[in-house]
C-alpha cells in the first residue's frame, strides 16, 4: 500500500489539489522547526542514568518549582479567562469613548519585551511602589513572592483570551439573546444556558493558549518573583541556573519532566475544546 | 387573545420607523404585514414582542397596557428570520428551553417537560430527530423547530419574522400550506411579516399593508388585491400596468388616447395615475381602432395556459422621458389567434382602470 492511498483510502477525487504536499510540508516544517528541537532535549536528557534523572526531577526543591510554575499558570490562565471574557464582551458590546485605544491596549503584552514588563511590575508591586505601599499596610506583599508570580503571568496572558473570544462574540447573533428571553429567560440564564455553551470552545483555546504562555514565561517573572528557593522559584528559572552550572543533562532533564506534563494538560484542553466544540454542532 | 396597538411612533435618529400606527389584531386570527424592506413591518412585530420600545404610543395585550412589560414577561412567542436555535442543545433541548428557564414552582418536572416537547415535536413533524443537533438539521427543519419552541411556553401570540424568507423557493410554498394548517389547528393570534406578496395573500385571514412606516390598507386577501385602496397597494400586490395622463371628464387621456374611466372623486383636469392588471387588459391587432393606447409587441412569452405578452409604448410616445411598458396575460387560444408577431403595433384596450389622484402615487 502506497503513501497515498494509505493517507487517502477511498481514493476519492479531491476537490482541494496538494492534498500530498501541503501533509508533505507540514510534517517536515513541523520536524524542522518543533519536533528536532525538542527531541534534542530528551537526547541530551538520555545522558542520564535512570536513578540519576529520577533524583534531579525530584529534588524537593525542583519539586516546588513545578507547584508553583503550573499552580500559578493554571489559576493566572483561569482568571485571564474570567476577565478576558469580560473585557471582550465590554468591547464587543458597547460603545464608549476611547475604545479603539484600550483595543490596542490589549496587545501590549504580546509586543513588550517581557523584561520591562517585569521591571514595571516589581517597579509597582515593590513594598515602597505605588500599588504594593497601599497593600504593604493590610499585610499583602505582591513582589518577591508566588502572588508577585502570578501577577506577573496575568499580565502576559491577557491578549490570548481576548482575542481569541472576541471574534466568536462579534459573529453571536442577538437573536439567540433575544431568543431566549422571549422564552421566558432571565439574563443570568441567558449567559449561562445561552452564549457561555456557545462561547466556551473560543473560551478554552484562550484558556490553553494563555496556559501555555503562562507556563514558559521567564523573562517578566524572575524580576517580581525574587526567586526564593523552595517559594518563589519557577522551573524555568531552575533549568536556567542549571545551565550558568553548565549541567546541561540536569537542565534538559527537568525541561522534559516541564515539556511532558505541559503537552499532557494541553492535549487534555484541546481534547476538552474539541468535545465542546462537537456539542456545538460546528464538526460538521 | 386580541393584539391593540395605538399611535405607535418609532424613529432611529431621523428615519422615521412608524409613523403613528394604529392597528387592531382580532383574536385567533392570522394577520400578514405586508410591505417592501425599511417599511416599519418588522419593526412594528418587535415592538408587540417587547424587543424594541416605541418612542410613543402603547401596546395592549389582552386589554391590558403591555407597553412596560419586559418581554420575558409578555408571553409571545417569537420566531426568527434565521431560526436563532441554540446550536449547543439538540431540537429537544431547544423545544423545553422555555420551560427549563421557568421559576422552580412552575416549572414543571422533567417527565412531564418530555412529554410536552415531544408532543409539539410531533406537531411539527420533527419527532424522529429529537436527539439531532440543528446543524444537522435542513433549513425548513429548523424553522419547525423554532416555532415549536417558541410554542413550548403557550405564548398568547405568535410572532412570526419573516420565516419563510432564508428558505428556498419549494420549501417556503410547502411550509407556508403547512403553517396555514397549524394555525388552523392551534388557533393562536397570530402576525407575521412577510415582503411576499404571495405568501401574504395565501397564508393570512387579514393582510395589514405597510408604506413608509404608515399602514396603508387593511383588509382580507380578495379585499387589498381586488380592491387597493391606495396606488401604492395596487403597485405593491401582483403585476400592474400604469398609465399616466391627465383627466378629461369621463376620461383619462393618456398621450393621443383616451381611455374611459369610472372614477368620480378626481378634478376635471388634473394630473392622474390609472391601474390595470395583466388580464384587464385587451390587445387589438386592427391598428385603426379608435380605443385604447398604442403598444408594440415585445416578446410573447408562452409557459401553460397562460400567455404573457410584454409590450412596450411606441417611440416618441414615452410619458416623462421614459417609455412605459406593458404586460398583458391572456389564455393561450386567444394568444394564437391574434398571431402576434415581435415589433408589431397594436392597441391596448383595457377593460378596467382605477384612477387616482397623481400627487399620491
Amino acid at each position: 500500500m502506497g503513501v497515498a492511498t494509505f493517507f487517502n483510502p477511498t481514493r476519492q477525487t479531491r476537490v482541494l489539489p496538494g492534498f500530498g504536499l501541503a501533509l508533505g510540508y507540514t510534517l517536515v516544517y513541523l520536524s524542522l522547526v518543533v519536533l528536532i528541537p525538542l527531541s534534542a532535549v530528551f537526547l541530551e536528557s538520555a545522558t542520564l542514568s535512570g536513578s540519576e534523572f529520577w533524583a534531579i526531577v525530584s529534588s524537593p526543591r525542583v519539586v516546588a518549582t513545578y507547584k508553583l510554575s503550573f499552580g500559578a499558570s493554571l489559576l493566572a490562565a483561569a482568571i485571564n479567562a474570567v476577565f478576558g471574557l469580560m473585557l471582550a464582551w465590554a468591547l464587543v458590546r458597547y460603545s464608549f469613548p476611547g475604545k479603539k485605544l484600550i483595543d490596542a491596549l490589549v496587545d501590549l503584552p504580546f509586543a513588550l519585551p517581557t523584561a520591562v514588563a517585569g521591571i514595571a511590575l516589581t517597579a509597582l508591586y515593590a513594598g515602597n511602589g505605588w500599588i504594593g505601599s497601599l497593600l504593604a499596610p493590610l499585610g499583602i506583599k505582591v513582589a518577591f513572592t508566588p502572588l508577585g508570580v502570578l501577577v506577573a503571568l496575568v499580565f502576559i496572558g491577557v491578549p490570548f483570551v481576548v482575542r481569541t473570544v472576541q471574534p466568536i462574540l462579534e459573529d453571536l447573533e442577538t437573536e439567540l439573546e433575544e431568543a431566549a428571553a422571549s422564552l421566558g429567560a432571565n439574563r443570568l440564564q441567558t449567559f449561562s444556558k445561552v452564549l457561555l455553551p456557545t462561547l466556551l470552545p473560543a473560551l478554552l483555546t484562550g484558556f490553553a493558549l494563555a496556559f501555555a504562555r503562562a507556563v514558559g514565561e521567564y523573562g517578566s517573572v524572575i524580576f517580581i518573583a525574587g526567586n526564593i528557593p523552595m517559594v518563589s522559584e519557577i522551573t524555568p528559572l531552575i533549568i536556567i541556573t542549571k545551565l550558568e552550572q553548565y549541567d546541561y543533562a540536569g537542565a534538559t532533564a527537568v525541561a522534559v519532566v516541564m515539556l511532558v506534563f505541559s503537552f499532557l494538560m494541553l492535549l487534555a484542553i484541546n481534547l476538552l475544546q474539541a468535545w465542546s466544540a462537537k456539542r456545538t454542532g460546528r464538526n460538521r | 387573545m386580541s393584539i391593540q396597538v395605538k399611535e405607535i411612533h418609532k424613529q432611529f435618529g431621523e428615519f422615521v420607523a412608524l409613523d403613528q400606527v394604529s392597528l387592531d389584531f382580532p383574536t385567533g386570527a392570522l394577520t400578514a404585514l405586508l410591505g417592501p424592506s425599511g417599511c416599519g413591518k418588522t419593526t412594528l412585530l418587535r415592538v408587540i414582542a417587547g424587543l424594541e420600545t416605541a418612542d410613543s404610543g402603547r401596546v395592549i395585550l389582552e386589554g391590558e397596557d403591555a407597553s412596560d412589560t419586559h418581554v420575558r414577561q409578555r408571553r409571545v412567542g417569537f420566531v426568527f428570520q434565521h431560526y436563532a436555535l441554540f446550536r449547543h442543545m439538540t431540537v429537544l433541548e431547544n423545544v423545553a428551553f422555555g420551560l427549563r428557564v421557568k421559576p422552580r414552582r412552575e416549572r414543571p418536572d422533567d417527565a412531564e417537560i418530555r412529554r410536552r416537547v415531544h408532543r409539539l415535536l410531533d406537531l411539527v413533524q420533527l419527532d424522529a430527530l429529537a436527539e439531532r443537533f440543528p446543524a444537522q438539521l435542513s433549513g425548513g427543519q429548523r424553522q419547525r423547530v423554532a416555532l415549536a419552541r417558541a410554542l413550548a411556553v403557550e405564548p398568547r401570540v405568535l410572532l412570526l419574522d419573516e420565516p419563510f424568507g432564508a428558505l428556498d423557493a419549494q420549501v417556503r410554498k410547502e411550509l407556508r400550506r403547512w403553517l396555514r394548517r397549524l394555525h388552523d389547528e392551534l388557533q393562536v393570534t397570530s402576525i407575521f411579516v412577510t415582503h411576499d406578496q404571495e405568501e401574504a395573500l395565501e397564508v393570512a385571514d387579514r393582510v395589514v399593508l405597510m408604506n413608509r412606516g404608515r399602514v396603508e390598507q387593511v383588509d382580507t386577501p380578495a379585499e387589498v388585491y381586488e380592491a387597493p385602496a391606495t396606488p401604492f397597494v395596487y403597485g405593491f400586490l401582483g403585476a400592474v400596468n400604469v398609465f399616466h395622463g391627465r383627466i378629461e371628464g369621463p376620461h383619462l387621456r393618456v398621450g393621443e388616447a383616451t381611455l374611459p374611466h369610472e372614477q368620480t372623486q378626481v378634478i376635471h383636469g388634473a394630473e392622474a395615475v390609472a391601474f390595470s392588471r395583466p388580464h384587464e387588459l385587451r390587445i387589438v391587432t386592427d391598428p385603426d381602432t379608435p380605443h385604447g393606447v398604442a403598444a408594440v409587441v415585445e416578446r410573447v412569452l408562452i409557459f401553460g395556459a397562460d400567455v404573457r405578452v410584454e409590450l412596450d409604448s411606441l417611440p416618441g410616445a414615452a410619458v416623462r422621458g421614459e417609455p412605459a411598458h406593458y404586460e398583458v396575460v391572456m389564455p393561450r387560444a386567444q394568444v394564437d389567434a391574434l398571431a402576434l408577431t415581435r415589433g408589431q403595433r397594436v392597441r391596448l384596450v383595457p377593460s378596467q382602470i382605477r384612477v387616482f389622484p397623481s400627487q399620491a402615487a
